[in-house]
């Protein structure tokens, strides 16, 4: 009896020493998560020492709820001190400690996902890629994609594009198995036809960025699908060529490109989808 | 005894103790209602493609546009340099139409159109008003020409790089204006 009780209280000792930190921490604000209580107790700490740097965000807003009610700005202050660099620092910033209705998509904050793709000051771009501009002093304006259906604040409704990435059969399709029976084989020349064609994340910067496609969309493809009808036309395992050429020989689907080349100038991960559409027109002339 | 006590409570703390994990929610519960945030229940329910569809197509009745044409960056859309390829080249269409049917007609209705009254008309004018009259034609016409050229080399596949497409959309505007002031003023 006396060697278990004495081994408890070692025990004890040790789980009250392990405890501790945790409780205070939960027991200063039972209602934030341990990790965004430490940073912010840290931010605190490096925030006397420089002057608060105050930035303004204008962010759309439309509320599913009352749909009668029209779309409006609203401004939205923080200090940048406190914030991250990227603008979906400042959104999540804005989300957890100002307004928690504020409503955006947001996954991987590093722009491997697509999720929080936006229109910030007047360009379509990623927002965890896009800096705050901490020098400019203006207002930041935050819409969603341009030309979209909203679906609630900065989420923009994205069936129709996803719906024509589909119908261009974004997967290989081939007939003949391979030689060896166990893999396609490429040359290094094949496969860096690829490159800068397969990182394409379908975030919908570009196609939205588009006038054409603004117009056109029922019918026009935009951008982002051609860039991946391209992928498809440039693989060298691919045996629908003629097939996919068909598809894309019309009026409509890629000939509404008229070469704006707002794509490329958008594209955040630096893609060029005006030059794969460019290769498509190429290929289906000569 | 007392040790034991301070254990369990310990122990407790550690693995998350129910009753504070509850009081937490609560709190949490407390301080949401408190900022008027939504809640939605969690349920989903199988669907058709086809009744996917009508719901999407009945939420887009009500569903805003997103801001397009008005908040996209200004120097992408009103100084693209392919809308105004069709602007310049549907008013010179346009244009040329006009003056084809008016010439056609000007024998029946008394105008002047020919070449040297239309020369000796805007001879008459002040230089100013003068030059300013050609380079409303002038401008157009070269902005039209070089950016065509910048079409074709489009449809070639060069020129692609973003900082080409950047610049080339400025040196455009430069040329064509510097163009345009030379037919109107020196030719």
């Amino acid at each position: 009896m006396a060697a278990l009780r004495s081994s408890s209280s070692s025990s004890t000792a040790r789980i009250l020493a392990s405890a501790r930190p945790a409780f205070r921490l939960s027991a200063a604000a039972p209602v934030r998560g341990f990790a965004q209580l430490a940073d912010g107790a840290q931010q605190s700490q490096t925030a006397t020492d420089k002057p608060a740097k105050m930035k303004t965000f204008q962010i759309y807003r439309w509320n599913p709820d009352t749909p009668t009610e029209k779309p409006r700005m609203q401004s939205y202050t923080i200090d940048l001190n406190k914030t991250g660099p990227m603008v979906l620092d400042a959104l999540v910033r804005i989300k957890n400690e100002i307004d928690p209705t504020l409503t955006f998509r947001r996954s991987c904050r590093e722009g491997i996902c697509g999720s929080c793709a936006m229109n910030i000051n007047g360009t379509n771009t990623l927002a965890c890629l896009c800096r705050i501009p901490a020098e400019d002093q203006a207002e930041t304006k935050i819409y969603p994609l341009p030309h979209t259906y909203v679906v609630k604040d900065l989420v923009p409704d994205l069936t129709l594009f996803y719906k024509q990435y589909k119908s261009i059969k974004p997967y290989l399709q081939r007939d003949t198995p391979s030689p060896d029976g166990k893999e396609y084989r490429q040359s290094k020349a094949e496969r860096k036809k690829l490159d800068g064609l397969y990182e394409c994340i379908l975030c919908a910067c570009c196609s939205t960025s588009c006038p054409s496609y603004w117009w056109n969309s029922e019918e026009y493809l935009g951008p982002a699908i051609l860039l991946q009808s391209y992928r498809w036309l440039a693989d060298s395992r691919d045996e629908r060529k003629a097939e996919r050429h068909d598809a894309l020989n019309n009026s409509m689907s890629l000939y509404r490109c008229h070469t704006i080349l707002n794509c490329t100038r958008t594209c955040p991960k630096g893609l060029n989808p005006g030059l794969a559409i460019a290769n498509i027109k190429k290929e289906l002339a000569f | 005894m007392n040790t034991q006590r301070i254990g369990t409570t310990a122990l407790r703390r550690v693995a998350g103790n129910p009753n504070s994990f509850f009081t937490g929610n609560v709190a949490k519960i407390g301080f949401a209602s408190h900022l008027n945030t939504q809640t939605r229940q969690v349920a989903t329910q199988k669907l058709t493609p086809v009744d996917g569809d009508a719901i999407t197509a009945k939420q887009r009745l009500v569903r805003p546009v997103s801001p397009h044409l008005e908040i996209y960056d200004k120097k992408q859309t009103w100084f693209g340099g392919s809308a105004w390829q069709r602007i310049t080249g549907a008013g010179f269409s346009g244009g040329l139409y006009l003056f084809g049917s008016a010439y056609l007609v000007a024998p029946l209705l008394g105008w002047h159109l020919e070449s040297a009254s239309i020369a000796a008309a805007v001879g008459a004018l002040p230089l100013a008003l003068k030059g300013g009259l050609k380079f409303l034609l002038a401008w157009p016409f070269v902005f039209h020409a070089i950016n065509g050229v910048r079409h074709l080399t489009f449809d070639m596949g060069w020129g692609f790089s973003r900082n080409t497409i950047i610049s080339g959309g400025w040196y455009l505007w430069g040329a064509s204006i510097v163009g345009g002031m030379y037919l109107a003023f020196f030719v």
